[in-house]
C-alpha cells in the first residue's frame, strides 16, 4: 500500500464527509421546513422519516465508511436490520390486531 | 507470521504470568482459562443456591401451610412466621429462583464457563481476543450475582412477580424489584461484553487450515449463542429502564389509565400498556431459552463424537439447522403471550414461525441420536449424562408443542404443563449436559481425572429423581393446576385428584438434591487428589486436546493447525480409531 | 501474550478485531434504541390523544443541536483523517473540537430539562413526556460516554500515538464509529419527538 494510494484515497475520503457534511445541513433545514408547513400528520410522518433515512443513510455510508466495508460487518448489519423489524412493528401490530370486545 | 510471533510470546509470557501476584492472577486474571473457572464455579453455586430456593418451595406445595421444623424458624416472622411459609416470601422464592437458575446459573455456566474456557483452545488460540473485557464481563456478572442475592434482605423483600417481571404487578412492587431491575442491568452488560469477545474471537482468532466447517459443533453452537446475546438482550435493557422510570419517575409506560390497587385507583397518568412489557421481555427471553440450549447440544455433540468414536453423523446439516434456529428464534416470541387477547393474524404468524423453528430442533436431535448407529460407545460419565440428555430434550421438545399453537396453549397456558416443559428442557436437558462438560473437560481444565464411580452415582440419581420431580407436572397441568400458586392448588376443586403429585415431585426433588452430594465431593476432592492426565485422556480429536493439562498461560507452546475436520474418528486405513486435527497429514 | 490481528487485518475476513467488535457493539446499540422507538411507537397508536412535539418542547434549541451534532461528526472524521496523515497536532485540534461540540449539546439540553421542569412538566405527567425524557436521557448517557472516550483519547489514551500509531489510530476510528452513531440516533429522535 503506497503512501500516495492512501492519501489520495483519504483525500477523497474527507471530501466526501465534506459533501455529505453540506447536505445533512441542507436536509435539516428542510425537515424543519417541512414542519414550519403544518402538512397533514400521515405526510408529516412520511416525509420527516424519509429525510431522516436519507440522513442516516449519509452519516452510515460516508461518516461511517460502510461504502467501503466488508462482507462480515453488511451481514451482521443486515442480520440486525431483519430483527430491528419486527421488534419496531409487532407490538403496535399486535395491539391494533387485538381482539376487542366493544 | 503471526503464529511465530504467538510462538515467540507464549513462553515468554508464560513466565511474565508467575510473576503477577495471587490477586492479578486468580482473582482480576485476564486469562480465559481462570476467567472460565471462576464464572463455572460462581455459575454452579448459584445452582446450588436456586435449587436450594425450590427446596424450601417444594415444602409449602408438597404440605402447604404447614410449618417447616427447625430450618423455618430460621426465616424469621417476616418470612416464614412459625415456620409457616408467607405467600409473598413464596413468591420471592419462585421469582429469585427462575432468576438466578436463568441468568445467575446455567447461561454463565453454559456461555461463560464452558464457552470462555474451551472456546479458544478448541480453535487453537492463546486467549480470547479482548482479554480485559473477558475479565469485566465477570465481574459484572458477579456484581449482578450479588446485587441479586442482596435484594432479598430489601425491605418487602426480593422480587417477588416472576422471572418474567410482567407488569403492572412488578411496576407497584416493593423495593426488591427494583434491585432486580438493576442486577439484570449488570447481568446484560456483562452478556454483551462476552458475546462480542466470543464472535471476534470466532471469526478472528481460528488458526491457520480450520475454516468454519472443520469447527467443533461446540463453536457453531457459541457462535449463533453469541448472537442471540448480543442482539437480543438490549430490548430487555431498554424495557428495564422503562420499568425503573414507572416505579422511581412515576411514568406510566406499563401502568394502564385507571389501575386499581387494593380498593384504590393509583396515583399514575397511566396511558401505558402492559404488553409492551411482554413484548419487551420475551424479545429477549424467548432467544435466551436457545441460550440456555444451544452450548448444551454444542456439548453433547462433542460427547457423542467422542465416545462412539465415529464421525458426527450430518454435522453440516446440524451446522445448518443451528444457524437456522438462531434465526428463526427471534420471531416466535410471542407463542409466550397466546391469551392477551390477541388477533388471528398475530396468533397465526407465531404458531407459523414456532412450528417452524422445531424443524431444526428436531434436526439437530436426530442427528445426535443417528450418530450412535454403528458406534464402539464408551459409557463413561461424560457418555451417560450425554444419552441420558437425548431422550429428556427429546420429551421436552416434543411437550412444547401443543404450548406453540394457541389453540390447545389456551388450555395449558399459565398451568403446571409448561413448568414440566421447560424444566425436562432445561434440567434434565441442559444440566445434564453441563455435567457431562464437566466431567469430559475438567481433566483439560485441571490434569486429573473424576471418579468415574462416583460419576456414575450423580448419574443414576440425578436421572431418576429428575423424570421423579418433572413428570407429574404435565399430569397435573393437563388437570389445569395453575403455576406460581401458593398452596399447589390445594384451594382449587378441580386440582385435588392431582394434588397428591405435589408430594411426590417434593420428596423427588430433595432425593435429587441427596444425588447431587456425589458430585460435589468428586468435584473437590478430584480437583486435589484425581488421578493424573495427560493431554488426551479421552483420545479426543479436537484442538484443546493438544495442549497441556492444564494448559499454560497462552494453551499451546506452539499454536497448532489444523489438517482435517473436527471429527475424524475409526479413519479407514489408520492404525488408531481417532485422528487429531492437529496431526499433520500424512504423519 | 500477543493477541493475534489487534492491529494487523486477518487475511480473510480483511478485518482487525477491534472493528468488528465497535460495529457488533452498534448492533447491539441499534436493537436497545430500537426497543425503545417501538416503545414510542405502540404508546402513540394506543393513545387517545398524542400532543405535538412543539406543545411541550423547544424545537429551535433541539435544531441547534441538530447542527450541533452533525458538526461533531465531521470533526471526528477529521481528527481521524489527521492521524492517518500523520498530523498529531490537527488530530487534536478536530477531537477537542468534537468534545467541545458535546459538551455544547449536553449545556442545550440542560437548560432544555431545567425549562421543562420549571414549566412542571416531568416524565410523569404524561405519556409523551415519559418517553421524551427517557430517549432523550438514554441519549444523552451516549452522549456523555462518547465524550468521556473522546477526553480519554485526547488525553491520557494519545500516548499509544507514540509507541503504535496505528493501534491507537484504529481507536480513533473506533471512538468516531461510536460518536456517528450517537449522532445517528438523534437524526432520528429530533424529527420523532419534535416535529410530530
Amino acid at each position: 500500500m503506497g503512501d500516495a494510494h492512501d492519501h489520495s484515497d483519504l483525500d477523497r475520503q474527507v471530501r466526501a464527509a465534506l459533501l455529505v457534511f453540506a447536505c445533512l445541513l441542507a436536509l435539516t433545514a428542510i425537515t424543519v421546513g417541512a414542519w414550519r408547513l403544518h402538512l397533514p400528520t400521515r405526510t408529516a410522518i412520511t416525509l420527516a422519516l424519509c429525510v431522516a433515512a436519507v440522513k442516516g443513510s449519509l452519516v452510515a455510508a460516508w461518516f461511517m465508511h460502510l461504502v467501503a466495508e466488508k462482507r462480515i460487518i453488511y451481514w451482521v448489519l443486515a442480520l440486525t436490520a431483519v430483527f430491528f423489524v419486527p421488534l419496531l412493528l409487532f407490538p403496535t401490530f399486535g395491539a391494533l390486531d387485538a381482539v376487542r370486545l366493544h | 507470521m503471526v503464529t511465530d510471533t504467538a510462538v515467540e510470546h507464549a513462553g515468554a509470557h508464560d513466565a511474565h504470568e508467575e510473576a503477577l501476584g495471587f490477586w492479578r492472577r486468580y482473582v482480576f486474571s485476564t486469562d480465559h482459562k481462570t476467567i472460565g473457572i471462576q464464572y463455572a464455579i460462581t455459575g454452579l453455586l448459584f445452582l446450588l443456591f436456586g435449587f436450594t430456593l425450590m427446596m424450601l418451595m417444594r415444602w409449602q406445595l408438597a404440605y402447604p401451610g404447614r410449618a417447616l421444623p427447625i430450618l423455618g424458624k430460621l426465616f424469621g416472622e417476616a418470612r416464614m412466621p412459625g415456620g409457616t411459609m408467607l405467600p409473598e416470601f413464596y413468591n420471592q422464592l419462585g421469582a429469585m429462583h427462575g432468576t438466578i437458575m436463568v441468568f445467575l446459573g446455567v447461561v454463565p455456566l453454559a456461555v461463560g464457563g464452558f464457552g470462555n474456557f474451551v472456546l479458544p483452545l478448541q480453535i487453537g488460540a492463546p486467549d480470547m481476543a479482548f482479554p480485559r473485557i473477558n475479565m469485566a464481563s465477570y465481574w459484572s456478572y458477579f456484581v449482578g450475582g450479588c446485587v441479586m442475592l442482596a435484594s432479598f434482605f430489601a425491605p418487602g423483600g426480593a422480587a417477588q412477580s416472576g422471572w418474567t417481571s410482567y407488569a403492572p404487578l412488578s411496576d407497584i412492587a416493593t423495593a426488591g424489584q427494583t434491585w432486580w431491575l438493576f442486577g439484570m442491568v449488570f447481568l446484560i452488560t456483562s452478556s454483551l461484553l462476552g458475546s462480542i469477545n466470543f464472535i471476534v474471537t470466532t471469526l478472528q482468532l481460528r488458526a491457520p487450515g480450520l475454516g468454519f466447517f472443520r469447527l467443533p459443533f461446540f463453536v457453531w453452537a457459541q457462535l449463533v449463542t453469541s448472537f442471540l446475546l448480543l442482539l437480543a438482550f438490549p430490548p430487555l435493557e431498554a424495557a428495564a429502564f422503562l420499568q425503573l422510570m414507572d416505579r422511581q419517575a412515576g411514568t406510566s409506560f406499563f401502568l394502564p389509565s385507571g389501575l386499581v390497587v387494593s380498593g384504590q385507583v393509583i396515583a399514575a397518568t397511566g396511558g401505558g400498556s402492559p404488553l409492551l412489557w411482554q413484548h419487551l421481555f420475551w424479545f429477549l427471553a424467548h432467544p435466551e431459552v436457545y441460550v440456555l440450549i444451544l452450548p448444551a447440544l454444542g456439548i453433547v455433540a462433542e460427547i457423542v463424537a467422542n465416545n462412539t468414536r465415529k464421525p458426527l453423523f450430518g454435522y453440516r446439516s446440524m451446522v445448518y439447522a443451528v444457524v437456522f434456529l438462531g434465526f428463526m428464534s427471534f420471531v416466535v416470541w410471542a407463542h409466550h403471550m397466546f391469551i392477551t387477547g390477541m388477533g388471528t393474524t398475530m396468533a397465526a404468524f407465531f404458531q407459523t414461525t414456532t412450528m417452524i423453528i422445531s424443524i431444526p430442533s428436531v434436526v439437530v436431535l436426530t442427528c445426535l441420536i443417528v450418530s450412535l448407529w454403528g458406534g464402539s460407545i464408551r459409557f463413561n460419565t461424560p457418555m451417560l449424562f450425554a444419552l441420558g440428555f437425548l431422550p429428556m430434550f427429546g420429551i421436552g421438545g416434543l411437550t412444547g408443542l401443543p404450548l406453540g399453537l394457541s389453540a390447545t396453549d389456551i388450555h395449558l397456558h399459565d398451568t403446571y404443563y409448561v413448568i414440566g416443559h421447560f424444566h425436562y428442557v432445561v434440567a434434565p436437558g441442559t444440566i445434564f449436559a453441563l455435567f457431562a462438560g464437566v466431567y469430559y473437560w475438567f481433566p483439560k481444565a485441571t490434569g486429573r481425572a473424576m471418579s468415574e464411580a462416583l460419576g456414575k452415582l450423580h448419574f443414576w440419581g440425578s436421572m431418576v429423581f429428575m423424570n421423579v420431580v418433572f413428570l407429574p407436572f404435565f399430569v397435573m397441568g393437563l388437570a389445569g393446576v395453575s403455576r406460581r400458586l401458593y398452596d399447589g392448588g390445594a384451594s382449587y376443586a378441580h386440582a385435588q385428584h392431582v394434588l397428591q403429585w405435589n408430594q411426590v415431585s417434593s420428596i423427588g426433588a430433595w432425593c435429587l438434591a441427596l444425588a447431587q452430594l456425589p458430585f460435589i465431593v468428586n468435584f473437590f476432592w478430584s480437583a486435589f487428589r484425581g488421578r493424573r492426565v495427560g493431554e488426551n485422556p479421552w483420545e479426543a480429536t479436537t484442538l484443546e486436546w493438544a495442549a497441556p493439562s492444564p494448559p499454560p498461560h497462552g494453551n499451546f507452546p506452539r499454536l497448532p493447525e489444523a489438517h482435517r475436520g473436527p471429527y475424524e474418528y475409526s479413519v479407514p486405513g489408520s492404525d488408531r480409531d481417532y485422528t487429531p486435527q492437529w496431526e499433520p497429514a500424512g504423519a | 501474550m500477543d493477541i493475534p490481528y489487534t492491529v494487523a487485518v486477518r487475511p480473510d475476513t480483511g478485518l482487525n478485531n477491534g472493528k468488528i467488535a465497535i460495529w457488533l457493539f452498534l448492533a447491539s446499540e441499534v436493537m436497545l434504541f430500537g426497543a425503545l422507538f417501538a416503545a414510542y411507537v405502540m404508546l402513540r397508536v394506543g393513545s387517545t390523544s398524542w400532543p405535538a412535539g412543539a406543545t411541550y418542547l423547544n424545537v429551535s434549541l433541539a435544531t441547534l443541536n441538530t447542527v450541533v451534532l452533525i458538526s461533531s461528526s465531521v470533526t471526528m472524521v477529521l481528527a481521524w483523517a489527521s492521524l492517518v496523515r500523520r498530523d498529531f497536532s490537527r488530530f487534536r485540534l478536530f477531537l477537542g473540537v468534537t468534545i467541545l461540540c458535546g459538551l455544547v449539546f449536553l449545556v442545550i439540553k440542560y437548560f432544555e430539562y431545567s425549562a421543562k421542569f420549571h414549566h412542571g412538566y416531568l416524565p410523569r405527567t404524561n405519556t409523551f413526556l415519559a418517553i421524551y425524557f427517557t430517549l432523550t436521557g438514554l441519549h444523552g448517557l451516549h452522549v456523555i460516554g462518547g465524550m468521556t472516550v473522546n477526553a480519554w483519547l485526547w488525553g491520557p489514551g494519545s500516548a499509544l500515538w507514540k509507541t503504535d500509531p496505528a493501534h491507537f489510530t484504529n481507536r480513533v476510528e473506533n471512538a468516531g464509529l461510536f460518536w456517528h452513531l450517537v449522532d445517528l440516533v438523534w437524526i432520528f429522535l429530533f424529527p420523532v419527538l419534535y416535529l410530530l
